[in-house]
């Protein structure tokens, strides 16, 4: 195909039949705060590694939720675990637990 | 005296020798075991020890450990009685036990139940001097192990008597070995007691044989004899066959633990020998209960150490990892413990063994291109890199040394979430006239203990090299940081050659005391919290005290020192849900401001930004106060809030 230098991007449309909700459940269920965020991103906006690279902990969750684990699994290994997230976070979620538990699952289903 | 039977046997004795083989039996499968799961130099240092002068150390330490009890007795009298008079008690039982027995027949030391039942065996013929002695001193011990045994039982039902709030639930196996041990003693006086007037006995066992002599004028004579020394070699064989597997296992583990300790050995990984003696040597009294702020802060009873170690022992490692998980690791069980189990440690090496957790990591971002380093974006560091340090722009800095700085500063992820903190220090550096060049003003990366925390030694080791080419380039010879976190990881896991690492608080009073800042007392009274990373982890007490009697009126509280509470908000829990953290917070400050004062002097950004959430207690950090009292003419005014 031509090079037009720019592209058509991929229909965002999900079809939540085919949905993997097990991450989601997994994770939810060894940590019930993962369910609390309201993706206000303050996260994201005091984050260590999000200075330098695209980590973004909000839209990883999120991605998480919606079982789009790709992203998720190329950009995890960036966390540094500091944990101001936590400590910033309005709804208390215990967000480097659910960093670790996210690393953990996927590495189980060796994606990550 | 002389021996009753010619045969010295009676078939009671076939119990006690079914326990005793068992238990040595035990004892030299499980060394084995031991040695064999650690490593070859730990092997070495285990057989260099036994040849060195400092084994005598390790015979007093056991000494004093599994028979004084000494540690038991500062945290309550009664309670380091009543392990110490049973402990030390049935040890001299034994000791003079056996020395009877050299003195009356020698020629019987072959059998190792002779001293058990020494006083069914012989009997007396005439009163000695030398017999009334061995009599007294018998019955003596003994009495010390029953007024123990006594103890044992008040405080099964009214443990606050013995200092203790909580103490351990006991599960079957526990129980088994305790009521055995309960009826060892009773069931050794009573056999001795009804002997007595065949073998003869001290002011104890005779004592009492009179009155039950007395008795027997109306009933059968002699018959209760044989069955109570029958029940006492059971309740032995009993004990020993639960030896294993109750909370006892410690009588015969704690003084290896000892020994090893004293070798130089260190439970390294969740296999090594070490961890397994020190998960045996638990002994399960719950003294780790009461400080647990888990326990008595946010009900997390089945998180404590204690039902950690149990729940490695027994091999529940998803209930064990969990409490790992929940763990604060402020070392306050640590430091409670009796035996010395260090079971934050345990925790962390469980943690770190835990497969899932070795997931890869990609810090190459902190130097690719695409995204240029942190550090190179910080103006203190393209400074460096063009060899013009920052330098405070004050009167009295001396030349020498010119283009390098002479501190260099690290704030730490927390800090940046607490600016005033680092605001105070900037405003000290610049009224000391210290050429500092600030580290990770515009945002660094993660000191790497917070990954060791989770277990993840490998992540945490490359943020370590990251950091450690940073602060070498800077050329200070003082490294200062803000977050007790990252100061611990710096000073004991960083190879920082020619670095001093310094918290703010020791920089600061080595400051105050060389005359470069001055400060003024202020009229506000405070007491200072100690972080558990800066205190129980590094063992900086004096340092914030001496800074605090100069700048305000230092108050103190029965939490202090290595009593110090912790704030509920260690970066090593992970798994503990924010309410809890929040509970365990709540209650740490009130307690310490039981007594109202102005403010709460804290060094810890966590600490801070934990306890100013809740409660209406002012919380500043050491480094505010300074800030706050500096006498500085030439600095513009601390900036209000």
């Amino acid at each position: 195909m031509k090079n037009f230098g720019f592209g058509l991007k991929k229909s965002g449309v999900m079809d939540l039949d085919k949905t993997d909700w097990t991450l989601l459940r997994e994770i939810a269920a060894e940590e019930p705060s993962f369910m609390n965020c309201f993706y206000c991103g303050t996260c994201t906006a005091t984050c260590s590694a999000g200075k330098y690279t695209g980590f973004n902990l909000r839209r990883l969750q999120l991605l998480v939720k919606r079982g789009q684990w790709d992203e998720v699994a190329g950009r995890i290994p960036e966390c540094m675990l500091c944990g101001k997230c936590q400590w910033v976070c309005p709804k208390g979620v215990n967000t480097r637990h659910i960093v670790m538990l996210i690393n953990k699952k996927l590495h189980a289903r060796k994606i990550c | 005296m002389h021996e009753r039977f010619a045969n010295a046997y009676d078939p009671f004795v076939i119990p006690y020798m079914i326990g005793f083989v068992f238990v040595i039996a035990y004892l030299i499968v499980a060394l084995c075991f031991v040695v064999k799961s650690l490593p070859m130099s730990d092997r070495k240092k285990m057989l260099k020890h036994l040849f060195s002068y400092k084994i005598f150390i390790t015979v007093k330490d056991i000494f004093a450990d599994c028979l004084l009890h000494v540690k038991i007795w500062k945290k309550n009298k009664l309670l380091g009685y009543m392990h110490s008079s049973i402990a030390f008690g049935w040890f001299m039982l034994i000791v003079v036990g056996h020395i009877e027995i050299f003195f009356y027949a020698p020629h019987r030391v072959n059998l190792p139940y002779y001293p058990i039942f020494f006083r069914y065996f012989m009997m007396e013929t005439e009163t000695t001097v030398g017999g009334s002695v061995f009599f007294f001193l018998m019955d003596f011990f003994l009495l010390m192990v029953l007024s123990g045994i006594a103890l044992a039982m008040i405080k099964r039902i009214r443990r606050r008597l013995f200092g203790m709030k909580r103490t351990t639930r006991l599960k079957w196996n526990d129980q088994l070995g305790m009521y055995a041990l309960w009826c060892i003693f009773p069931l050794r006086f009573l056999a001795e007691s009804f002997t007595s007037h065949i073998s003869g006995g001290g002011f104890l066992t005779r004592g009492f044989g009179m009155i039950f002599d007395w008795f027997n004028q109306f009933m059968n004579n002699d018959a209760l004899i044989r069955p109570t020394w029958w029940a006492y070699s059971i309740a032995l064989m009993v004990f020993f066959l639960t030896l294993p597997w109750s909370r006892f296992t410690h009588i015969l583990s704690e003084a290896l633990l000892i020994y090893m300790r004293n070798a130089g050995i260190r439970e390294t990984s969740k296999n090594n020998g070490y961890a397994s003696v020190e998960i045996y040597s638990c002994s399960r009294c719950g003294l780790c209960l009461d400080p647990c702020q888990m326990v008595s802060g946010a009900s997390l009873r089945q998180m404590a150490s204690v039902e950690f170690t149990r729940n490695i022992r027994w091999g529940q490692t998803t209930q064990a990892l969990e409490a790992a998980s929940y763990c604060l690791m402020c070392n306050r069980c640590v430091q409670a413990c009796p035996v010395g189990v260090n079971s934050v440690q345990l925790k962390l090496n469980l943690k770190g063994a835990d497969v899932s957790y070795r997931y890869p990591h990609r810090y190459d971002y902190v130097e690719s291109e695409a995204a240029p380093s942190p550090l190179a974006t910080t103006s203190a560091w393209a400074d460096i890199l063009q060899g013009e340090a920052v330098t405070a722009e004050t009167a009295g800095v001396s030349a020498a040394g010119a283009g390098k700085p002479e501190v260099v500063y690290f704030a730490g992820c927390m800090s940046h979430l607490t600016p005033r903190i680092e605001q105070s220090m900037v405003r000290i550096f610049e009224a000391a006239g210290v050429r500092y060049t600030f580290l990770d003003e515009d945002g660094g990366i993660c000191c790497g203990r917070p990954l060791m925390l989770a277990g993840d030694r490998t992540g945490g080791e490359q943020l370590v090299v990251k950091n450690t080419e940073a602060i070498l380039a800077t050329g200070a010879q003082i490294l200062v940081c803000s977050c007790p976190i990252c100061y611990k990881i710096f000073k004991d896991t960083y190879k920082l050659e020619g670095v001093r690492v310094l918290h703010h608080t020791e920089y600061l009073l080595q400051l105050l005391e060389a005359g470069r800042i001055t400060v003024r007392k202020s009229a506000e009274t405070g007491v200072f919290h100690d972080p558990c990373e800066l205190g129980r982890h590094s063992g900086i007490y004096r340092q914030p005290r001496d800074i605090l009697y100069r700048v305000l009126n230092l108050h103190t509280t029965p939490y202090e020192g290595k009593d110090a509470l912790c704030c509920g908000h260690s970066i090593a829990a992970e798994g503990m849900p924010y309410k809890k953290r929040r509970m365990i917070a709540k209650d740490a400050l009130r307690k310490m401001t039981e007594n109202p004062v102005d403010v709460l002097v804290t060094a810890c950004p966590s600490c801070k930004r934990a306890f100013a959430e809740i409660g209406t207690t002012r919380i500043k950090d050491i480094a505010e106060i300074v800030s706050e009292q500096l006498v500085c003419p030439h600095l513009a005014a601390q900036p209000k809030k």
